[in-house]
């Protein structure tokens, strides 16, 4: 792993492009893993009520 | 199997396209596809957010799949003409990153399916991908001849994987279209290895025509095409195709015999004969019929599947024909 010191700018803007992927696709896995548990709960617990 | 990676101060940094990449986009597209299929064809009533995050999972199991594959293959990928650009032997991804993202995704595709959808699906997907990262890819494919004939099991499975997604069950009918893409695979990648023998053989990987010789290969080509061609018109006669499917089927068949008959009588594999050479460009002899059949391949598995697709998705009759 490279020190981020010492990185060129093409360096830079490769790990800001990695870290911007990284943080979008955890934010959609949490909208999702949200949604998920919507359905489920309507599909499953609503009925009961 | 070794990390194959150029020196660090020359290696490109990491690009975040060169981690999608390592996930196979072109595959993962066929194996959503199939998926797809499989879960329209079951004709059972699915919840749309669920039966997008069953196919999402699929998508990224196949992936999880070819991210191990990439980093346990980057040895032999580096040294084959249509691999060495892949991230990890061109050395801009390394080989425990690529390893890490494998496992981490399949984790996730098969936890989220089994909570999301069902644990039949999330089962049958955990198997396709043990199966392809370490039966085929760290076992059979360097060690058989008939490693994409077992390993094409992996590609296969996915319409059952969206057939149990939809219903919780894997009935006769969805082992038939695995059945069908099962006896598809080896003329498909069989063709495409006989002009591509030079590099499977230089890597020691044993392909068909690299151990048995293009002669045996194109007679079991022949031999695959003349099973494939009936199984690929019987879902016309359990009740899961229509006169679309059983009209597209026939004919893609028949065509199908064609392109494999003549690549049978065809010289494809074998080294021209200084003598009978046209030309520089007459490199290989016969190559144009297994290019002919391997592009007609992949047309043939797209047409059966996109015309069942369509055909259930429009709620068009089967035909009952048993």
């Amino acid at each position: 792993m490279s020190d981020p010191a010492r990185e060129s700018e093409t360096e830079t803007k490769a790990r800001r492009g990695r870290n911007i992927a990284l943080a979008l696709g955890l934010f959609l896995f949490v909208v999702l893993i949200f949604v998920v548990t919507i359905v489920r709960l309507r599909g499953n617990v609503a009925p009961h009520f | 199997m070794a990390m194959a990676t150029a020196p660090s101060d020359t290696r490109a940094p990491a690009r975040w396209q060169d981690f999608l990449q390592l996930l196979k986009p072109r595959v993962m597209s066929l194996v959503v596809f199939t998926g797809l299929t499989g879960l329209v064809a079951a004709d059972r009533p699915m919840n749309p957010i669920l039966a997008a995050v069953a196919i999402l999972c699929i998508a990224v199991g196949a992936g999880a799949s070819g991210a191990l594959n990439m980093w346990y293959d980057a040895d032999i990928d580096a040294q084959m003409r249509r691999t060495r650009g892949r991230p990890v032997p061109a050395g801009r991804v390394q080989g425990p990153d690529a390893a890490g993202l494998g496992v981490v995704l399949s984790l996730f595709s098969v936890m989220l399916m089994g909570m999301a959808v069902n644990w039949l699906a999330a089962g049958l997907l955990a198997f396709t991908i043990v199966f392809y990262a370490v039966v085929y890819t760290m076992w059979l494919k360097r060690w058989t001849a008939q490693n994409i004939v077992i390993g094409g099991l992996a590609g296969a499975l996915p319409p059952v994987i969206g057939w149990a997604a939809a219903t919780g069950t894997a009935p006769l009918n969805a082992w038939l279209l695995c059945a069908i893409i099962f006896m598809w695979t080896p003329p498909h990648f069989w063709a495409l290895a006989l002009y591509t023998t030079e590099d499977y053989a230089r890597v020691g990987v044993p392909m068909m025509p690299v151990v048995r010789g293009a002669a045996s290969t194109r007679r079991q080509i022949l031999a695959y095409t003349a099973v494939l061609v009936p199984l690929g018109v019987a879902p016309a006669f359990t009740g899961l195709g229509g006169a679309a499917y059983l009209a597209v089927s026939v004919l893609g068949g028949v065509m199908f015999l064609l392109l494999a008959v003549r690549l049978w009588r065809s010289k494809a594999g074998e080294s021209p004969d200084p003598r009978t050479t046209d030309g520089l460009y007459d490199v290989r002899a016969g190559a144009k019929d297994a290019r002919n059949l391997f592009a007609f391949s992949i047309l043939y598995v797209t047409l059966l599947f996109a015309t069942l697709l369509v055909e259930h998705l429009a709620g068009l009759p089967a035909l009952h024909l048993h």
